[in-house]
């Protein structure tokens, strides 16, 4: 994304550290959320997208480092005084309360009066349509139904910016694509900041404008859903998303655009721009993404890697082919049935693997 | 039921009747010979009578003895019910060092024989000049009931989703409008199970009282006093009576635990 079409921030982490004793949740968290930002903080469990956000809502404090929430620095700020409301994974909803009251639970604690507290509510029961349950007890709610509450009981304040930490984990894949509709149309409608964490890739892409994808405390990339897909920063990232194929290559001759660039059974020409300065001598780590690899019969003329197939998967209306060289290279091809037919594939098949020099994309944080 | 046996079952469900009969057996005498007529208790039995009933109503100093009863279990049962409940939270919010001697400490009167108990509590509590006074019974049965109030009030904190709490000050509430707002409304049904439970317990406790309690005795102590006297079949309608308002608050108790999911509504 071009910088200048970055809003102004709401959040801002300034060298944000985490330790708890030795163990060190949050490495160094250096980033921005823009106002009306849908960011997403991706990774697996343990990574320290939880940690990250709670330290957001003021439930853990930062070890080193500055967050500066709407321009005030609030290190050291309790969570009842920051406008921070979160949803949580458990919905941890007062089972001891009415759905009205669970509702009306911030406002009392800020000191609200009755008549207004119950127009406020009642305001959020109808906009997440869930007017006709204001008197029953949670327990007597759907899965559904207490997302509904949850973010209901989170918004009543009107704050500019909402967190949520897996809110859709325990609903079946159904329910969460539908809930994924809500909360974008939501975000969209309130025009405030949510920041939402997840370990699942389908989430993060499918509502954020944009994504942190943490490893081991780091922050591995922040980029928009495409910018991430198409341009992945690391190994890391390339393997989290899955899709590609990851190549280990020794820059070699220069050529009039580029550089040869030698690996694993083969020699490719990369363009400058690609190889971002990488000269005759040094390591890089290129992808090709697994629909751009195209396979050919062996003794059809065709340049590229040999390769046994081991496996295949179908996902509809394409299917993913696994492919091994002799040299133990994994090659992942995406491919519609028909093209998969054509050059007879099927487990035990030798083929020739190939794409076009235009479809490498070099990893900038690897070798760097 | 994969292991199904008619047999064993039969011997099972035997052996716990014959357990329950070996334990009430005495109270449901004691209960019988309360309504007979004769002198000691004796088979056959002789004509139904309220006679000693009666007998204990007229008594000033059964009246007095269950006064005193009553008071101290009162003030015992909120008392511990309060010490009982501070304990919980502490273990449920807070880690520290050496928490698992605080807990071992907490819930260790219980343990402890209560006649040293006693001994321990009249020495103590002459040397502070308090001993021989219903003020010491108090304080003697606040120590020996607050463990009971803890372990029933931490059984229910165990049973919150921790993040319940944070959720709470997340949404605005300090820590005293949280513990008033969502710790105390959550545990509500075991606070009431803990005042019922700690009452019970103060009002049945017999040694340590008899050691602390001087001149204002309480029933249990009154009842020793006249078994030593004479054998009278009023000792079974007290006994009786003394069980019954027991059983009745270990019953409300049990009422209050048994759906820790239904809250406090």
């Amino acid at each position: 994304m071009d910088g200048s079409m970055t809003p102004p921030a709401i959040v801002k982490f300034d060298n944000v550290v985490k330790k708890f004793g030795d163990f060190v949740a949050v490495e160094k968290a250096d980033f921005e959320i823009g106002q009306g930002e849908f960011i997403a903080i991706m990774g697996s469990s343990g990574c320290g997208k939880t940690t990250t956000l709670r330290m957001l809502a003021g439930l853990e404090d930062p070890t080193s480092g500055d967050i500066y929430l709407d321009g005030e620095r609030v290190n050291g700020r309790a969570t009842w005084d920051r406008d921070t409301p979160m949803v949580w994974q458990s919905l941890a909803l007062f089972p001891f309360l009415t759905v009205q009251e669970n509702v009306e639970f911030s406002l009392k604690m800020r000191g609200v009066g009755k008549t207004e507290r119950d127009e406020r509510a009642r305001k959020w029961l109808d906009k997440m349509q869930i007017t006709e349950f204001a008197d029953r007890g949670i327990n007597q709610l759907s899965g559904g139904q207490r997302q509904r509450v949850a973010l209901a009981r989170a918004l009543v304040t009107e704050p500019k910016i909402l967190l949520l930490d897996e809110p859709l984990s325990a609903l079946d894949a159904h329910l969460k694509v539908r809930m994924q509709a809500v909360l974008s149309n939501l975000q969209k409608d309130l025009g405030i900041t949510f920041v939402y964490v997840t370990h699942s890739m389908s989430e993060a892409f499918a509502m954020a404008d944009r994504v942190v994808i943490m490893s081991r405390g780091r922050i591995e990339q922040i980029g928009t859903p495409e910018e991430i897909y198409r341009a992945p920063h690391n190994r890391f990232v390339a393997e989290f998303l899955g899709s590609a194929n990851i190549f280990d290559g020794v820059v070699g001759a220069a050529t009039p655009g580029g550089h040869m660039v030698a690996y694993d059974g083969g020699e490719v020409e990369l363009q400058a721009s690609e190889l971002q300065g990488a000269t005759a001598g040094d390591k890089v780590t290129f992808i090709v993404g697994a629909e751009n690899v195209d396979l050919a019969p062996v003794g059809a003329g065709q340049d590229g890697l040999s390769a046994t197939v081991v496996g295949e998967e179908f996902l509809g209306a394409t299917a993913t082919v696994f492919l091994e060289t002799d040299g133990g290279q994994e090659i992942k091809v995406q491919k519609a049935h028909a093209a998969l037919k054509a050059v007879k594939c099927h487990a035990g098949a030798r083929l020739i693997a190939h794409w076009a020099p235009s479809a490498c994309h070099v990893l900038p944080g690897e070798n760097a | 039921m994969g292991n199904e046996n008619k047999l064993i079952n039969g011997w099972l469900m035997l052996h716990i009747v014959l357990c329950l009969i070996f334990i009430f057996a005495p109270i449901a005498g004691s209960f019988v010979f309360s309504l007979n007529s004769d002198r000691f208790p004796s088979l056959p039995l002789g004509e139904f009578s309220l006679d000693w009933y009666r007998a204990i109503w007229n008594d000033p100093l059964v009246w007095s003895g269950f006064a005193n009863t009553v008071i101290v279990g009162l003030i015992v049962a909120v008392i511990a019910t309060i010490l009982g409940f501070g304990g919980a939270y502490t273990d449920f919010r807070y880690n520290f060092f050496g928490k698992s001697f605080y807990l071992a400490l907490a819930l260790l009167p219980p343990t402890i024989p209560v006649v040293i108990m006693g001994l321990a509590m009249l020495a103590f509590l002459s040397r502070i000049q308090l001993s021989g006074s219903t003020t010491s019974v108090v304080i003697a049965h606040g120590v020996m009931c607050s463990p009971f109030a803890m372990a029933i009030i931490r059984l229910r904190l165990s049973q919150m989703d921790p993040d319940l709490e944070a959720a709470a000050w997340n949404l605005g509430g300090n820590e005293w409008a949280t513990l008033r707002h969502v710790i105390i409304p959550f545990t509500r049904p075991a606070i009431f199970a803990a005042l019922f439970i700690t009452m019970a317990v103060s009002f049945d406790e017999f040694a340590v009282a008899w050691f602390v309690s001087g001149l204002n005795e309480t029933l249990p102590v009154k009842i020793l006093g006249f078994l030593q006297g004479q054998v009278s079949p009023r000792i079974n309608a007290i006994g009786s009576l003394a069980f019954l308002s027991s059983m009745t608050l270990i019953v409300l108790a049990q009422l209050l635990l048994r759906n820790p999911n239904e809250g406090s509504k």
